[in-house]
């Protein structure tokens, strides 16, 4: 039987509630938000906190909305919830992607999106696919909110920029295409997206419209509801026939802060051919370091990592040119 | 730490320590044996309870965390002497052989039909596919909660 050390249990009934409780216990405390990374690993004593502080009251920090030019996905919202969100199938399908494949359903009803970004293990899904798309961290402390992009959130396996005493509140994602959170970056994007199209974009209620934006998430497990040997989330941006703008996101496979920069760089600007698309799968690929483990040997994983970011990217883009 | 639990609609009270896992306080603490405890490691889903009306693994939720929440059981299933149409079904299409899996197969195939009163066999086997079953294949749990489906459909529409 599996049960955790001793340890004091705090429940907080609001974020600035949790705060000053986090304050409180120091650094020896750790949030509770789904449990479903945190518990096994306090049961199998890997985590020994003194002090957990319990979030799951917090419906303030359960949704996903737009909010201006941007998806806005609360902490506390349950994998289940991202998966069954209409808002996310309609401007970022890599999410419903990626979710229908992490854990299983039961899993999925407890688990939340910033419990996985913060557990930060190395295989998780979801920071693969905040890091493909260019969504930004919102964390909360004592000092007040800061926002850190996903693709330097993660400082190494199991862990984050969030510091003893500070939440992670809400992950913004830039709404395709000329949807991008700063504001000079968002009109330039605009324009170039407006003039490549004929200023068909539209501004509505939920933010920048058009076709041009498309994303995909591909994942090779072992069983279902298993962790990734491999997977690859893709989003793509383009004006015409030419890549505009493409985010590659990786997991397990030992890609530095979930992300393949070099792969990103080779496609802005190249034609959406399956020869560019297969070479940017061969560029990504090859700065990932996976390790061998009972899910496969190195070089398994590091083929996968090189198919699986040209199948992401070939879906993005028949996405982004409105043909799936 | 004192936590009061509304199990099966009734509200029940205990000292425990905040450490005792979900699974433990209603088989142990409440005497509900009808959940199972498997894997202990959130894999098997013998433990399916719901909390707050969604299913979850209860071996990897802690007591304290159900205070002042609500908890259903297989044992809050039956209306009285009638088995819900779930639990006529696992019956009628020998859903289960040791019946180790059967309480949180169960647990989950009422959530399903609550929410999909029709649901394809792709369907029941998707939302079953976080719980193992070692005996039966799966067939005939798939079959039972078709026979549910449609007898709820037919005969007592809810
Ligand atoms: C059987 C099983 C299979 C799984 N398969 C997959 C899979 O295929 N792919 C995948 O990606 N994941 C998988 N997971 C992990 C699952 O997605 C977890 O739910 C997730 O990793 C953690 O989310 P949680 O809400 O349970 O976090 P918790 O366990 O509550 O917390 C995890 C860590 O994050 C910290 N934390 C949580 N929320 C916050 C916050 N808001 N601010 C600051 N710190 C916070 C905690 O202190 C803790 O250190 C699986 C889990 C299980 C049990
Ligand atoms: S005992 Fe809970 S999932 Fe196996
Ligand atoms: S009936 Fe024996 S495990 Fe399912």
């Amino acid at each position: 039987m599996q049960v955790p050390a001793h340890f004091e249990y705090e429940r907080a009934t609001s974020v600035d509630h949790a705060l000053a409780l986090l304050a409180k216990w120091g650094s020896e405390a750790r949030v509770v938000a789904g449990g479903h990374s945190l518990i096994p690993m306090m049961k199998l004593r890997l985590a020994r906190p003194e002090a957990l502080v319990d979030i799951n009251d917090l419906e303030e920090l359960a949704y996903v909305r737009l909010d201006g030019d941007a998806l806005a996905v609360g902490a506390m919202t349950r994998h289940a919830d991202l998966l069954a969100s209409p808002l996310v199938g309609e401007h970022y399908p890599i999410f419903h992607e990626a979710e229908r494949v992490i854990a299983d359903p039961v899993v999925r009803n407890r688990g939340t999106v910033g419990g996985s970004l913060c557990q930060a293990d190395p295989s998780e899904d979801l920071s693969a696919a905040f890091a493909a798309v260019g969504a930004a961290a919102v964390i909360r402390g004592p000092d007040g909110t800061r926002q850190v992009p996903v693709r330097e959130f993660h400082t190494g396996p199991y862990e984050t920029v969030v510091a003893p005493g500070e939440l992670l509140v809400e992950v913004v994602v830039p709404v395709r295409p000329g949807g991008w959170r700063d504001p000079v970056q968002g009109a330039q994007r605009r324009d170039r997206f407006e003039a490549a199209t004929g200023g068909i974009s539209e501004r509505s209620e939920r933010g920048w419209q058009g076709p041009g934006g498309g994303s995909a998430y591909e994942k090779v497990e072992r069983r279902v509801g298993d962790w990734a040997v491999a997977a690859a989330g893709a989003a793509v941006w383009l004006d015409g026939d030419t890549i505009g703008d493409a985010g590659i996101g990786l997991t397990a496979v030992g890609a530095a802060h979930f992300h393949a920069p070099e792969a990103e760089r080779f496609l802005r600007g190249s034609p959406a051919t399956d020869a560019v698309l297969a070479e940017a799968g061969r560029i990504a690929a090859e700065h990932c370091e996976p390790v061998a483990d009972q899910r496969g040997p190195a070089d398994y994983k590091k083929h996968l990592a090189g198919e699986l970011t040209t199948r992401a990217l070939a879906r993005a883009v028949k996405r982004a040119r409105g043909e799936a | 730490m004192k936590i009061t639990v509304t199990v099966n609609g009734d509200e029940r009270t205990a000292d425990v320590e905040p450490r005792l896992l979900l699974v433990h306080f209603l088989r142990d603490t409440l005497g509900l044996t009808g959940t199972h405890w498997g894997c202990d490691t959130s894999n098997c889903g013998v433990c399916v309870v719901w909390l707050d009306g969604k299913p979850v693994k209860s071996c990897t939720v802690l007591a304290v965390m159900a205070d002042g929440h609500t908890v259903r059981t297989v044992e809050g299933l039956a209306d009285g002497a009638t088995l819900d149409p779930v639990q006529q079904g696992f019956v009628r299409c020998h859903g289960l052989q040791c019946g180790f899996c059967t309480p949180g197969m169960m647990m989950t195939a009422r959530w399903l039909l609550d929410h999909n009163p029709d649901p394809s066999e792709d369907e029941i086997r998707e939302a079953i596919s976080g719980q193992a079953c070692r005996c039966t294949g799966y067939e005939n749990i798939v079959r039972s909660v078709r026979w549910a489906a449609s007898h709820e459909r037919e005969v007592a529409p809810r």
